[in-house]
């Protein structure tokens, strides 16, 4: 296959995906986007086999159907509560891929034509370092951030001191690595960068925990786009780096909007350490205050006899796997009459657009889910609204309390409906540690208990 | 020494700034309720870097790229069956429900 074959495959190929990412537009036109994205790879790997030098087909399309195979496997089995995991899991590898291809391309530069092993081009030996410098960085860093999601790791925030300082002079050592490497190509300096990133990495997300992780996963995705561009650069393959850059810009907007949502600076989530502190400082003033409390029967009998209601699920919700019930409770109120909506938060859950997934997985029709600045201002023209896992994104903290940490950051304004039903295991902060003043307002019906143990007793009693 | 010439770099930066613009405007017309799917889906389209793996994996021999290169095509491989599989999980979920709702 001639060379300029290959490129007008590749740009085929690289409209495929735009085609895929513009696809998710609408929910409607969004599984064409998905299958123009399949058709995108397959055109890439097949014409990426059509090669010249490429001669083993049997271990190339070994490593591709057991890798296909794990991929299937885990991909089919996983529980959409666990997205966010699978997701960092996936970044990992992406990251590792990276740093392999790159030490391929080190050790067998002829291969990819950027010339002989010792005699590497300069700007070849640059990408190469770059590329596997931040695919290092997303492999140990998306690790560590599966282990949180996970809950095998701690997800709370790890401060220690001079953080900072010694993130800096790391990034400090991988360059000068990185221009010793460029200079003698010596294979243990290669390897050297790799691991000293690999750490860096650990340590960048290290910090970073709990209501912060929907942040942290995006960067990570954005992090594994830089890393392809990377490698792109380093073969002088558009298609590599068309994707990465697609791929890099969707995680860097996805953060954006991400920190947004918590009114907070890109910079200041990724130095990290939110949470943790604050907590040992509101503990315990509110003790004295009243909270009303109800069961679900005076749930059911408030719903019952309102108009509208207005749900607003968050994480709480997926870790009990309340999804199910939930719709249940929904569709009864329907049938009653009740106008029924739900309300999700930009941050809500752990990853972008987890509650939304969820609540598809439970077949709660899209158009009756809406996203903040869509159902706002309706919430003073409602009658209920159910807060079921959701706490600091309901806080009215963030609109008056100056001195609040989480002040400033856009909430659900369901302090403002008739009455606020407030479903939660007990009376324990956030993620951020702020006490909610929501829980001792007088219209404010507390209804502790598993969250998904309620829908069901709600739904009983509204039978 | 210039296998590599400063012309393809110039090229590369040219192709990575547009697709940034592209990928920009493409990325912000994403509906929030399909930010998920969208990180699976860009989880699956990042991992075309299994072009590179391919090509390394490709010559005749066991030397280290070669093997490096096979490793890359199965973790890559991985990332795009799973990546796909896991997206069009999630978007069949969003689908149109045929209106079985019984309202009497």
């Amino acid at each position: 296959m001639s060379a300029n074959m290959v490129a007008v495959l590749y740009l085929i190929s690289a409209l495929m995906f735009i085609f895929a990412l513009r696809g998710l537009s609408h929910p409607e036109s969004s599984r064409l986007g998905n299958i123009f994205g399949i058709v995108g790879m397959i055109i890439a790997i097949i014409t990426t086999l059509m090669f010249k030098s490429v001669l083993s087909y049997v271990e190339i399309g070994a490593a591709i159907i057991i890798g296909g195979a794990i991929g299937t496997f885990i991909a089919l089995r996983i529980e959409m509560t666990a997205l966010p995991q699978l997701v960092a899991a996936f970044h990992s590898l992406v990251g590792i891929a990276a740093v392999f291809v790159a030490a391929a391309a080190f050790y067998d530069p002829a291969s990819f034509g950027i010339g002989k092993v010792g005699s590497i081009g300069t700007s070849s030996l640059i990408e190469m370092s770059i590329g596997t410098f931040i695919g290092a960085i997303t492999f140990s860093g998306s690790v560590l951030a599966f282990g949180k999601l996970q809950g095998t790791v701690s997800g709370k925030p790890i401060v220690f001191k001079f953080q900072h300082t010694i993130n800096a002079l790391i990034l400090v050592i991988i360059i000068s690595l990185i221009v010793i490497f460029v200079i003698n190509q010596s294979p243990s300096i290669f390897w050297t960068i790799v691991i000293v990133s690999i750490l860096l990495g650990f340590l960048v997300v290290i910090p970073i925990g709990g209501a912060d992780m929907p942040v942290v996963v995006s960067m990570l995705n954005s992090y594994s786009g830089w890393a392809a561009c990377g490698i792109g650069f380093t073969l002088s393959n558009n298609l590599l780096i068309i994707t990465g850059a697609l791929v890099g810009a969707s995680g860097a907007i996805l953060s954006y909007i991400m920190s947004k949502g918590m009114n907070r600076s890109i910079i200041s989530v990724v130095l990290g350490g939110f949470g943790g502190e604050q907590a040992a400082s509101s503990v315990d003033d509110n003790s004295d205050k009243i909270v009303k409390q109800g069961n679900a029967e005076d749930a059911a009998y408030i719903m019952k006899n309102a108009d509208s209601v207005i749900i607003v699920p968050g994480y709480g919700m997926a870790v009990a796997q309340a999804q199910h019930a939930l719709r249940e409770m929904g569709d009864i109120l329907k049938k009653e009459g009740i106008n029924v909506r739900y309300a999700i938060h930009p941050v809500a859950g752990r990853m972008p657009g987890h509650m939304n997934v969820l609540l598809a997985e439970a077949n709660v029709p899209y158009e009756e889910v809406l996203e903040l600045d869509e159902i706002n201002h309706d919430f003073p023209m409602t009658e209920v609204s159910f807060v079921i896992g959701a706490n600091d994104v309901t806080n009215p903290a963030a609109k008056t309390d100056e001195t609040s940490p989480i002040y400033g950051m856009p909430i659900l304004d369901v302090e403002k409906s008739q009455t606020v039903l407030f479903v939660k295991r007990s009376m324990a902060t956030g993620y951020s540690g702020v006490d909610n003043e929501l829980f001792y307002r007088d219209n404010t019906t507390m209804l502790f208990g598993d969250a998904k143990k309620m829908c069901e007793d709600i739904v009983k009693s509204l039978a | 020494m210039e296998a590599h010439s400063s012309e393809v770099f110039v090229i590369g930066l040219t192709v990575f700034f547009l697709a940034c613009i592209i990928g920009y405007y493409v990325v912000w017309s994403v509906t929030p309720a399909l930010h998920s799917p969208l990180m699976g889906v860009t989880n699956a389209i990042s991992s075309v870097i299994i072009v590179g793996a391919i090509l390394a994996a490709g010559p005749f021999g066991h030397d280290t790229s070669k093997i490096f290169g096979i490793i890359g095509v199965v973790l890559a491989s991985i990332n795009i069956f799973g990546g796909f599989i896991v997206t069009y999980r999630m978007l069949s979920m969003f689908k149109k429900k045929p209106k079985k709702d019984k309202k009497d």
